[in-house]
């Protein structure tokens, strides 16, 4: 994985500077809280319902075992102990004092960590594939793309100032795990006659005014990557709306001017920026690129073994290790290797909450049996990228041990959560205690398996994230008369058959929702056929049988 | 005839130029248009700074101004300017902050004249925050890239 060199470290060393600086001059009141407000955003801090929260950077979700014990120190120093995972690939702390936020700042950097544009109305940090580098079907891995893109992003002087909130998704696979097309600008590297290149998407988003990104290019000549995404963001920065906050999204302005124009736009600026010169030096690409080489996979037949061995040995497909495997691990570009889901999805638990001893046990496993290397997910799951399929059993029993081995990936107790009205101040309802009750009813009654795929997001409120619009069956919380209720949405999806959940209709108090999204799960175990998921169950019947069943 | 607009040279604060400042107001960009002898104009948020790029060599002065610090756009106006070969005084007019400094330099402001003085101790520090960069922008500095790969 990527390094610091002198150079990194030194900007984010500068940055913890400037932001004590910052925070010295505020309490000096030569800031107002108005003028401070951007600039602790710029560096993660939000002040919450009860506390400031602290948003760490995890660039393209991927860290190693020394990052995740700082994570966890941090959780311990500074925060209660805990921390909370996010579907950006980052991690939150719901507890932190102002006072102490430069000290935990300086603390990450010590490890090549930092809180920079993890908020603010800037290019936020970058989120990838959690498979990147281990999948069988990417085109090449898009972390160096992605690390191209933080280091052109980070401290941009022209973008810092934009109208609104900026994320990136760079993803290299047909299949989409990363949610690109719901991102302000989605980059797909594909490979045309042999050459790499980038497909560009734009103006994607959730929110209160959910878009699909459409194309704006389909291929940039991969040596004219920053260059292109300047030209985006340069349109943005100048035409983007900054009347009103809830149309400033940069899918506003692609809605408004209609692709073709902001495509038009885009072109000229870039012929311009062509001619202007700010593409990095090619060698930068093949710099960074050389860190993230393959680790020394074994081969040895002796040391790699198939699954089916490794299942026959440790009580088959039917026994909790063997469940564990079959939703947990996935398919890898390395023969006798997978990549492991490390579940934050106990039944009644907190979607994306890890204690700091959990941090640290799955530090020590990322050591032990991952080449050192780890992955946050958007599903606010944790990854072990390269697993030899030798060690699952010792692996599987580590995880048991300490609670991590959920065998539930991608069903419907991997909920996808916002803090809801628990933490947010934006927040119109609780989502976490919804969460939790939706896993414990599917639980105990061992729904969970016979419905197998279906992925359930929760909003709790307007803002959407919790990824509502892009659920199977998606919840949104509003406010109404004072009273949480629940909307239920059906259809969504996030990955590369993308689409955004209808309303079923009226609303639900809460015990009315999880019964809701039992009788949706009744419709779609009566109407499936042979291999289908939810989704796909919903898209060929339509949403008439499912609101017959509600609301009947 | 239009009134004149913007800061006298009394009100810049900082300026990284040596030679004389422009000693009159400046024109709004509709005027400089139609003023063929127009040398000082100012830019507002949503202002197109490309529609002066047929005059720029007649300009010694352009004022961009920010009545928000959280506008950027004037960040834009600067490097357009700046990338078509503007040479004349750059100046970030009105809400001005500290922390901004830098990057502003950077997109080709070399003068500044907030609405309210800055602390000069925090200024010249903001200033010199940044020692390396990471991406190309209006100044000539060597970008951190760059560095790494000099024969």
């Amino acid at each position: 994985m990527y390094q610091y060199d002198q150079y990194d470290q030194a900007m984010v060393d500068a940055r913890v500077e400037e932001f004590r600086d910052q925070a010295r001059r505020r309490l000096e009141g030569k800031l107002t809280e108005d003028q401070f407000k951007p600039l602790r955003l710029m560096n993660g801090l939000y002040l919450q319902l009860h506390a400031y929260m602290l948003r760490v950077a995890i660039p393209y979700g991927t860290l190693n075992a020394r990052q995740m014990e700082m994570l966890a120190d941090i959780a311990d120093k500074y925060d209660r102990g805990y921390g909370h995972f996010t579907t950006r690939q980052n991690i939150q702390y719901n507890w932190i004092k102002l006072e102490d936020c430069a000290d935990a700042l300086a603390d990450l950097a010590t490890v090549e960590m930092h809180a920079i544009q993890t908020s603010g109305n800037c290019i936020r940090n970058i989120s990838s594939d959690h498979f990147a580098g281990a999948a069988v079907d990417e085109v090449v891995d898009p972390r160096p793309y992605a690390e191209l893109m933080r280091q052109w992003s980070s401290f941009h002087p022209e973008f810092t100032y934009l109208p609104r909130k900026f994320k990136i998704a760079v993803i290299a696979s047909e299949k989409d795990r990363a949610a690109m097309r719901l991102h302000d600008i989605g980059v797909r590297i594909v490979k045309r006659d042999g050459e790499v290149g980038a497909q560009f998407y734009a103006g994607g988003g959730m929110g209160r005014t959910p878009m699909i990104a459409p194309l704006i290019r389909d291929f940039v000549p991969i040596d004219q990557l920053i260059t292109y995404a300047e030209a985006c963001l340069r349109v943005y920065n100048r035409y983007g709306r900054r009347d009103n906050k809830y149309k400033a999204r940069i899918k506003i302005l692609v809605h408004e001017l209609g692709a073709a124009e902001y495509i038009r736009q885009v072109e000229e600026e870039f012929a311009h920026l062509l001619s202007v010169g700010v593409e990095p030096p090619r060698d930068e690409l093949a710099r960074i690129a050389a860190h993230f080489a393959d680790p020394p996979f074994v081969s040895s037949e002796v040391e790699t073994q198939s699954l089916s061995t490794v299942l026959g040995a440790n009580g088959g497909q039917g026994s909790a290790f063997g469940q564990w495997v079959r939703r947990n691990t996935h398919a890898h570009k390395a023969p006798g290797y997978v990549s492991a889901v490390i579940s934050l999805k106990p039944v009644g638990g907190i979607p994306g909450d890890a204690t700091s001893e959990q941090m640290r046990l799955v530090a020590r496993l990322a050591r032990d049996y991952s080449f050192d290397e780890l992955r946050v997910m958007h599903t606010q799951n944790l990854l072990l990228p390269h697993v030899r399929i030798a060690d699952l059993p010792a692996l599987w029993a580590a995880l048991a041990e300490a609670g991590l081995a959920s065998p539930n990936m991608d069903t419907i107790e991997d909920i996808i959560a916002c803090p809801g009205l628990d933490y947010c101040s934006l927040a119109n309802a609780r989502s976490i205690p919804l969460a939790q009750r939706i896993s414990e009813r599917f639980a105990e009654t061992g729904r969970t398996e016979v419905v197998g795929e279906l992925k359930l997001k929760i909003s709790g409120c307007i803002n959407a994230c919790g990824h509502h619009h892009a659920g199977h069956i998606g919840i949104l919380g509003v406010d109404k008369k004072g009273v949480e209720n629940y909307q239920l949405s059906l259809g969504g999806s996030e990955a590369e058959d993308v689409s955004l959940a209808k309303i079923t209709g009226p609303g639900f108090d809460e015990d009315g929702v999880i019964d809701a999204v039992e009788k949706v799960t009744d419709v779609y175990l009566a109407s499936r056929t042979e291999g289908e998921r939810f989704l796909d169950t919903y898209r060929r019947i339509g949403m008439e049988p499912f609101k017959e069943a509600l609301y009947g | 005839m239009s009134t004149p607009l913007g800061t006298s040279p009394d009100e810049v604060q900082f300026r990284f130029r040596d030679d004389e400042p422009v000693d009159h107001g400046t024109v709004t960009v509709d005027c400089a248009l139609e003023q063929t002898n127009a040398n000082a104009v100012r830019i507002e948020p949503g202002d197109d700074a490309r529609l002066l790029l047929p005059f720029l060599d007649r300009l010694a002065l352009v004022e961009v101004n920010f009545p928000s610090f959280g506008d950027g756009r004037g960040y834009s106006a600067a490097r357009i300017l700046r990338e078509a070969g503007y040479t004349g005084e750059l100046r970030a007019v009105g809400d001005v902050l500290i922390d901004q400094l830098s990057h502003m330099r950077r997109c080709g402001f070399d003068s500044f004249a907030p609405d309210k003085r800055l602390d000069e101790e925090d200024a010249r520090r903001a200033f010199a925050t940044w020692a390396d960069v990471y991406q190309r922008a209006a100044d000539a500095r060597r970008t951190i890239a760059e560095t790494r790969h000099e024969a």
